[in-house]
């Protein structure tokens, strides 16, 4: 008894402590960026528009004129009103996005209290990232200076985690940040394989496993199928319907059934992803995008056939020893050639702001210059439906862009200016802040 | 079997068997920009290594007889980039049993035929620094390697170079041992003590054991009536004298500031001089400091934010400990990353603007500087070994692929000729295809090598490795 008590008041401890932690990291985590966005008119000349929708501009100008990009052309005759921006020698680009990663949804990997990505459970249809996405995550700021201006930030766990959303990388809230709350659902797919070298069952076992998974999955669509067509019937019945029990893990599954959000679907081996498509042929109201899709360039005429567009990075090693070192370099460009649509997902949540390096691999490695820069841009915004706003520089776009001294994907370019939603973004983030800080200390005796 | 297997496992077989592997080789290689690194670029420039030494750098420089040319027109050859932390080709990683274990050796843990070890020669690299993990204080002994993909495990070994030793500060060792056995240390105040207590007993031991030595050839010449009580030869105490003696360089695992501070006072008072900081993601914050006590730091390009000890980083670490004269390398600790080094150097040019000159040091003479080989390795230099690697375009480039690399004039990889299966152990079960983690991240960081044999998981059932 003596003994539970002090467990009890060690525990007591430990959580009081943890709480400490917590707020500790809390206040800390909140980005010192004190300069504010700059928002109004801007003119941005004798620059070279890479518009991605309508080819390069050499000596181009950009007019925005608050959220919107209001002109890009050669000549426009700019009042006194602009804040001008010569940018001779620079080039423009669309905002890049990163269409799957984590970001603002965990802070620290091995502090589980910032780790929300992650809820317990198989199937969360309800939880939505949205809710959880940190405006203040400090990596956040370090992303967006690198000209990544939107992410797709997504819960990860289980077989349905949840919901993806689509936010832009500056703003006070979550729903300032937000293009489309609910951007998609994510599922991972079931494998039917085993899990790595150390997986002990037996081909029976495993293939069980996968049945299960696959029958858990199925059930839950099938009560969606008819929870869904339910409450359709009861929306658009008499009224003097009783109306149903509303249930919360359906009701979400609802904008996906009806084909208003798509799913994405993480799978990466090639028995995997063709289970995967067979299954996503069954389900032809629903739209489904593949993500990962390490061994895509294996099959990659299915997935064309299919018409799934693919969210891909390059920077992992081969799924097996036998293949060519260069396959991750190559997926995009293989899965291209074939026809399917593909934009970069990193799957990073601190480090999302190397993007633009997996664009510059797929773009060496056979996807060349101008379909990377559309896999970052275009392609993603495209596959999410919101091409009409992001994604290109051209007149009416909401005005997502960035200035670079030259090849935003060489890692050694500078990019100089960021615009989120028309807001001229200060170009500070805890890295650069901390290099001001610490490039000339000074004597050792500071 | 397909033929192409055949052939590929009994190439192995020779490759096993016949000694290959320390065979130097000669090559000319002409007509490249030569980055020589420690004498500028010269252009429209040839090379030629003889019997695994480059023997001349110069323009139109004849063949001789017998001796293969490679055009490098339009091309880059550089010198093999070293990568000073890595766990590619390793058995195990991770003696986590005990905070000090100075004992053990990496030197019987490598795996010659590891294919990550093709994947980094496909990325320019020709030498790594081994590391045993980071669970404890004091861990095992690193080697150094030159890539000698298919040797045998003495003969990937870089002869010669100095012996080296991982330690580690900080989280990990204080999680592995404070908090999953309950023995010290739980706090870096801890570990600064477990490294003092120990570094006190290899001194005392040192006295010992000399004693009883002394006096054992004394009883042996008749000088002594009784045989001495013997002390035992202790050979973690062994390995830890020899650091003392400064016969072994300490290579750090640390991150932030206080804790390598810590480390430089504790190794004044022990007279230790030759050390290196690894990731040392807060290094940028003691400059002047590193600089002072001539420590060497070998940092990530970007990592961060993957623990707390982290999070206080910048991908500006790099450029600010070259700015302040600190000997700097940019290092991978990781399968993926060890790819593309070139890369990883390049981004000093994007944080913080350091020169492509010192970029590519970072990868090249530096890792040999605090590895101790730069007299033989690091750079393009007559007299120096034939560790080169040829590339498309401008090795920082984004769009720059390696074509051709080269050990001791030895080319082991080949763009343009070598088939898509390079294994050399082809292993059934291995050509089994599983489902590999995920493509997104799940922690925040791609492929934790150094924690590799050491991942514990606290649940309320307790430790579970």
């Amino acid at each position: 008894m003596v003994s539970l008590v002090m467990m009890k008041k060690k525990y007591l401890k430990a959580f009081a402590l943890s709480g400490i932690a917590v707020f500790l990291l809390a206040t800390t985590a909140q980005a010192q960026i004190t300069e504010k966005a700059e928002f109004g008119k801007f003119a941005i000349t004798n620059v070279t528009v890479h518009t991605v929708i309508d080819g390069v501009i050499e000596g181009g100008v950009v007019l925005i004129n608050g959220e919107e990009i209001e002109f890009v052309g050669r000549n426009a005759r700019i009042t006194s009103d602009y804040q001008h921006i010569d940018a001779s020698g620079k080039h423009v680009y669309p905002g890049f996005m990163d269409a799957g990663t984590q970001l603002g949804l965990q802070e620290i990997g091995a502090v589980q209290v910032t780790r929300d990505q992650a809820e317990l459970g198989e199937f969360n249809p309800h939880v939505r990232a949205f809710t959880a996405i940190n405006p203040s995550s400090v990596s956040i700021p370090v992303t967006r200076v690198n000209g990544v201006t939107h992410v797709v930030s997504m819960p990860v766990s289980g077989r349905l985690s949840g919901k993806a959303t689509l936010i832009d990388l500056y703003g006070y809230t979550p729903d300032s940040m937000a293009i489309s709350p609910n951007a998609a659902m994510h599922l991972n797919w079931p494998t039917a394989m085993k899990r790595g070298p150390h997986d002990q069952r037996s081909d029976k076992e495993v293939e069980e496993a996968y049945q299960k998974n696959i029958k858990q999955l199925n059930d839950l669509w099938e009560r969606a199928v008819f929870y869904n067509e339910m409450m359709e019937s009861y929306q658009e019945g008499s009224g003097d319907q009783e109306r149903p029990e509303v249930q919360k893990k359906l009701e979400a599954m609802r904008e996906v059934i009806s084909g208003n959000i798509p799913v994405i679907i993480s799978v990466d081996q090639k028995k995997d992803i063709l289970n995967a498509i067979a299954w996503t042929e069954k389900h032809p109201k629903t739209h489904f995008i593949l993500a990962g899709v390490q061994e895509g360039w294996r099959v990659a005429d299915e997935i064309a056939e299919a018409d799934l567009p693919c969210l891909v990075s390059t920077l992992y090693t081969p799924e097996r020893d036998y293949d060519n070192y260069q396959r991750p370099y190559q997926n995009p460009a293989m899965l291209h050639k074939a026809g399917v649509k593909v934009a970069i997902a990193t799957g990073e949540i601190e480090n999302v702001r190397n993007a633009p390096y997996h664009a510059g691999y797929a773009a060496t490695y056979g996807l060349g210059r101008e379909e990377a820069l559309k896999a970052i841009t275009l392609n993603p915004a495209e596959i999410f439906g919101v091409d009409d706003k992001l994604g290109s520089i051209a007149k009416g776009k909401q005005a997502n862009l960035f200035i670079s001294d030259g090849d935003p994907f060489e890692p050694m370019t500078q990019i100089e200016q960021v615009f989120i939603r028309g807001y001229k973004i200060p170009m500070v983030s805890r890295h650069s802040q901390l290099y001001e800080e610490y490039l000339n200390r000074g004597a050792e005796t500071n | 079997m397909t033929m192409k297997r055949i052939v590929l496992l009994f190439l192995g077989l020779c490759v096993s068997f016949s000694g290959y592997a320390q065979e130097k080789g000669s090559v000319l290689i002409t007509n490249g920009t030569v980055l020589t690194i420690t004498d500028g670029n010269k252009e429209n420039t040839d090379v030629l290594i003889e019997n695994g030494i480059i023997t001349r750098i110069g323009k139109d420089i004849p063949a001789p007889k017998g001796i293969k040319t490679v055009d490098a027109t339009g091309k880059y050859v550089m010198p093999g980039i070293i990568d000073a932390h890595s766990h590619i080709a390793a058995v195990d990683v991770n003696e986590w049993t005990h905070p000090v274990t100075a004992e053990v050796s990496m030197e019987e843990s490598v795996n010659p035929n590891d294919i990550n070890i093709y994947w980094a020669l496909a990325g320019g690299v020709t030498s790594i620094h081994l590391m045993h993990g980071s669970a404890n204080v004091i861990g095992g002994q690193n080697e150094t390697l030159k890539l000698r993909y298919g040797s045998s495990m003495n003969d990937m070994r870089f002869k010669d170079a100095p012996r080296t030793i991982k330690f580690a500060l900080g989280e990990n060792p204080t999680r592995v041992h404070g908090q999953g056995f309950n023995v010290q240390p739980r706090t870096r105040m801890g570990v600064e003590q477990v490294i003092r207590n120990h570094f006190d007993a290899a001194l005392d031991y040192r006295r010992d054991r000399q004693d009883y030595l002394d006096a054992r050839d004394a009883y042996e010449k008749g000088e002594r009536e009784s045989p001495p009580v013997p002390v035992a030869r202790n050979i973690r105490m062994e390995t830890l004298v020899d650091i003392i003696e400064g016969e072994i360089r300490v290579h750090c695992h640390s991150y932030r500031s206080d804790e390598i501070m810590m480390l430089m006072r504790v190794f004044e008072d022990y007279g230790i001089k030759s050390y290196t900081f690894q990731h040392a993601n807060e290094a940028f914050k003691i400059a002047p400091e590193l600089r002072k006590n001539n420590a060497y730091t070998s940092v990530f390009s970007d990592w961060w934010a993957y623990k707390f000890e982290v999070y206080y980083s910048t991908a500006f670490n790099a450029s600010i400990l070259n700015a302040n004269g600190v000997i700097n390398s940019i290092n991978s600790d990781s399968g993926e990353l060890i790819r593309h080094l070139n890369h990883e150097a390049a981004k000093t040019v994007h944080y913080g603007e350091t020169s492509k000159q010192d970029a590519l040091k970072m990868i090249t003479i530096n890792p040999a500087i605090q590895l101790g080989i730069d007299e033989k390795v690091g750079s393009l230099e007559e007299g120096k070994h034939g560790d080169v690697a040829i590339w498309s375009g401008h090795p920082l480039s984004i769009y720059s692929v390696a074509e051709a690399t080269f050990i001791d004039g030895q080319q082991y990889f080949d763009r343009s000729g070598d088939p898509d299966d390079m294994r050399l152990d082809p292993d059934p079960e291995g050509s089994f295809a599983e489902a590999r983690k995920r493509w997104y991240e799940e922690h925040g960081r791609r492929g934790a090598t150094c924690m590799e044999g050491a991942e514990i998981r606290f649940s309320k059932r307790g430790m579970q490795f």
